[in-house]
């Protein structure tokens, strides 16, 4: 019996002289784990983990990784005790907000005043940086266009023709911040009495509007829909899988929308967070960003992901993001009032 | 200390004193993994979105919107639809598995189970593939289309069947064969015997099913949101306020305005429960179906035609996870098992799943099954049983995403002592355990009605403990009741996402909402294999347990026979 005591002793006195050593030896010195908070797409996960980690060996990089719906409402949840130590690729109007809460550690990445400054938040210190633009575009079945022999689309104006009338899927608006920033460059390029006009005709011809703004262009990809009005990167990776996809962009011009990086306020890994996001604003990084995107933040890393129309800074609207976030609230309320309440399949 | 009934002075003995410390220790422990937490969130519905106070001026709002109006019409049509069809498609089925005599009963029982073991994606995807525009059968449709009320309301239906058809399995098993020889001898035709003895003998198993398809529907978010088209309920409300644009105050709106059917649903209980008198007396003689061949046949044809249709999902969701791109591409294929090429944790987020599952079978199992053991035999002490009743109702009735957002909001609060859970497995297990309380409480507690009280009042009288009674009577003679509980964990939290997908941390994703991910990212095929791998996980685990009541606990059920 005292000797099982006495053992017993020993094993904790030894174990907690381990951890003492543990804790005390560099030897042991563990890599800071940081957790960052992204919508990026999954398969750039892995990518974008090891290129960054192959450069600082000290900071290894742990995902938490959803739509960003999910990944927003979650930040936004967790706004009194932060879980996140950074943010990186998520759509600048929902960083914005986190950044007018308070929210967010202002900070300028070295490096930040070579990119273009179209994707920095303006403020000093900066409290987001771009990375890169996606776009929201139209997506046009070919093979199912040639069996109900329908033309190719080119333009906004185009789509409101009786001939795609039940055809056309685009994002809900009030679920999707894809389907936010479409009817938000009609808006603002047609101007709003204009542009309620274009989007009561097009009402017309939507068969659904969709929870997501990725899922338009796929149920085009698959032939569920001739024509999908959203994300364009999805669009394009569906055409690479072999979908028979045209992206069409309209002549009038795209909404687009930034993915951004910004440290979160409370992190207790503030030095790896910078090392971060300085790493996220350099050359090498935005040559990554570019294998998917065609738009990104710093200048002259020019190319087109496969199956990309060329020159699509060229056709972006001139997006007032200010607007856009002040605006949305009474936009989605007309929005819903229009076409989402009513929207109802008619009894057959 | 005197809590005696007054006018009657019984002092408390010392098990009556631990059973309501016990009974104490239960409602507090559900007040933290549901009353508090959904207050975290639902109290937001009174503030703007500052967290100022506002009173009732987000209600107001909110019903002041024609398009609530609407939705909720929609909820109500859909969850009425869905119970009109699945009532009494289960009841016919559950009647012929306990009541006729069927070939291979077994295979009809565990088919039926099939949609329990799969995530609400697989009837979504499989669906599309049968009845989409470029489905095998959409001619079937006519001119309607799958993605609005037809597609929610197929789907509802294969998703809630099994519901409905445990509880009225569960109901129809336990029948009285003296009552039926005496309508024998009395010359009582088969319409009259059927609705003066069956149906009142189901009466308590048919509205439990009809109050759970209800809710379910009402609260389902996940085919609504894949399949419904344009067509709004409350549930995507919900989505669209919380998901869409982060309102947590409206979103808070919405979800009250959900509780209301749970709260129906606790008032209806109580009321049959009242009226309710135990079926299985100790004299009862259990009924053992004759053969008869008309009946038998159109049975089995019945029974044929529905798992035809079970297995026909199932099986257009395994041939999707096979085929390389729909519609377009049909060539076999087994890359899209290889779950690493499609998201980041690969099959890691399946393992997890497993030892979640796991977790929250055995915690989810032994908390249920103690709660309702309290709750049912605690003498007295009405007040606090009521609380533990109506807790145990609440998660019925709870949206995953406002449970889920409110475990946020209450774990993750810098002054919770218990805020060391948050990001772990713990969390997942617990909020799974809370999010499937009402079924595992509701399984638990018939069982324990069903055992004579004389049990107790016997070892009362002999001065043997209550635990020890618990232990060695009552617990093991509910043992198919524990297993049963244990499965429906087990497959649940397989499945389940709505609520784990705001509480899952770097290291502890689920394959439940990696399915769901996959599927955003357009790689419905691969999404469609980790269902199907999930689908596989669940029905080996219940057929171990079936091979197992047969072989190894048969024993202990002997009792029940004559």
């Amino acid at each position: 019996m005292i000797d099982r005591t006495i053992l017993r002793r020993a094993t904790l006195a030894g174990a907690a002289a381990l951890a003492m050593f543990g804790l005390a030896s560099p030897a042991f010195a563990q890599k800071t784990r940081l957790t960052v908070y992204t919508a990026l797409e999954n398969d750039q996960l892995d990518p974008f983990k090891k290129a960054f980690e192959a450069d600082n060996p000290t900071i290894e990089i742990a995902w938490v990784r959803d739509s960003t719906g999910v990944v927003a409402a979650k930040l936004m949840a967790e706004k009194d005790n932060p879980r996140a130590d950074i943010i990186w690729g998520l759509a600048a109007s929902n960083v914005g907000l986190m950044a007018s809460m308070g929210m967010l550690e202002p900070y300028t990445p070295a490096g930040a005043s070579a990119l273009n400054p179209m994707f920095l938040s303006g403020k000093s210190p900066q409290t987001w940086v771009g990375m890169d633009a996606y776009l929201s575009l139209v997506c046009f079945n070919t093979a199912e266009g040639k069996k109900g022999n329908k033309p190719v689309p080119t333009s906004w104006a185009d789509l409101i023709k009786p001939e795609y009338k039940g055809s056309i899927v685009m994002p809900n608006p009030a679920s999707s911040g894809t389907g936010y920033l479409t009817i938000a460059a009609w808006l603002q390029i047609m101007g709003e009495e204009a542009g309620w006009k274009y989007m009561d005709a097009l009402h017309q011809n939507i068969a659904q509007y969709i929870h997501s703004g990725s899922a338009p262009c796929v149920q085009a990809a698959k032939g569920e829909r001739l024509i999908g009005i959203g994300l364009d990167t999805r669009g394009a990776s569906e055409k690479t899988k072999g979908a028979p996809l045209e992206l069409v962009v309209p002549k009038e011009g795209l909404g687009w929308e930034l993915e951004v990086t910004a440290i979160v306020k409370g992190t207790k890994n503030l030095d790896a967070a910078k090392k971060l996001a300085d790493w996220a604003a350099s050359k090498k990084a935005n040559e990554l960003y570019a294998k998917t995107y065609p738009i990104v933040a710093y200048p002259g890393v020019a190319n087109t992901p496969p199956n990309y129309p060329p020159n699509l800074e060229k056709v972006m609207v001139k997006n007032d993001v200010e607007w856009m976030a002040k605006n949305r609230d009474r936009i989605l309320a007309e929005w819903t009032k229009r076409y989402d309440g009513k929207s109802a399949p008619k009894a057959k | 200390m005197s809590l005696a009934v007054p006018g009657l002075r019984i002092g408390l003995s010392r098990d009556d004193l631990m059973m309501r410390a016990g009974v104490v220790l239960l409602a507090g422990l559900l007040l933290v993994m549901l009353g508090l937490p959904l207050w975290a969130l639902l109290a937001k519905g009174f503030e703007d979105r500052d967290g100022k106070f506002v009173g009732l001026a987000n209600y107001i709002s909110y019903f002041s919107t024609p398009a609530l109006f609407q939705s909720a019409l929609n909820s109500l049509q859909v969850a009425s639809i869905t119970t009109a069809i699945v009532v009494p498609l289960a009841f016919l089925y559950a009647y012929a598995l306990t009541r006729t005599v069927l070939p291979m009963r077994w295979l009809f029982q565990g088919i039926s189970l099939i949609p329990i073991f799969a995530p609400s994606l697989l009837p979504g995807i499989a669906l599309i593939y049968l009845f989409g525009t470029q489905g095998f059968f959409k001619a079937l449709l006519g001119d309607g289309s799958i993605y609005g009320i037809d597609g929610i309301v197929i789907a509802q239906v294969f998703y809630c069947f099994p519901h409905a058809t445990l509880i009225l399995t569960t109901a129809l098993a336990t029948a009285d064969a003296r009552l039926y020889e005496a309508a024998d001898v009395l010359g009582a035709s088969k319409r009259r015997v059927f609705f003066t003895v069956t149906l009142p003998g189901a009466k308590y198993g048919l509205i439990s099913a009809a109050l759970v398809v209800f809710t379910l529907v009402m609260t389902d978010f996940g085919i609504a949101k894949v399949i419904g088209g344009n067509f709004n309920v409350l549930a995507t409300d919900v989505y669209k306020k919380v998901i869409g644009q982060q309102d947590f105050s409206m979103g808070a709106v919405v979800g009250m305005v959900l509780l209301a059917p749970a709260a129906l649903a606790f008032l209806v209980d109580r009321l049959v429960q009242r009226k309710q008198v135990a079926l299985l007396t100790a004299r009862a003689v259990p009924l053992v179906p004759r053969p008869k061949f008309a009946r038998d046949l159109f049975f089995t044809l019945f029974c044929l035609l529905v798992s035809a249709a079970i297995l026909a999902i199932l099986g257009m969701a395994i041939w999707g996870s096979l085929i390389k791109y729909w519609p377009y591409n049909l060539s076999l294929t087994l890359d899209n098992y290889d779950f690493a090429k499609f998201d980041s944790n690969g099959w890691d987020s399946y393992w997890n799943s497993v030892r979640m599952a796991l977790g929250a079978a055995v915690f989810g199992t032994v908390l249920m099954f103690t709660g309702a053991w309290l709750n049912e035999k605690t003498r007295g002490f009405g007040m606090m049983r009521g609380v533990v009743q109506f807790l145990a109702f609440l998660p019925m009735a709870v949206p995953g995403l406002v449970l889920g957002l409110g475990y946020i909001f209450f774990f993750n609060a810098p002054n919770n002592p218990l805020n060391f859970l948050y990001a772990t497995m713990g969390i997942l297990v617990v909020n799974t355990v809370a999010h499937f309380y009402t079924v595992g409480h509701l399984t638990a507690t018939t069982a324990l009605k069903q055992i004579d009280p004389e049990f107790e009042a016997v070892s009362a009288s002999l001065k043997v403990p209550v635990w020890r009674t618990f232990t060695r009577v009552t617990a093991p003679i509910c043992l198919p009741a524990i297993l049963d509980i244990a499965i429906y964990l087990f497959v649940n939290a397989m499945t389940t996402v709505s609520s784990v997908i705001f509480l899952y941390a770097p290291d502890t994703k689920l394959a439940s909402v990696a399915a769901v991910n996959i599927e955003e990212a357009g790689t419905t095929a691969a999404a469609a294999a980790l269902c199907v791998v999930i689908v596989l996980t669940s029905a080996a685990v219940k057929a171990a347990h079936l091979i197992a009541d047969r072989f190894l606990f048969a024993r202990l059920q002997v009792w029940r026979r004559r």
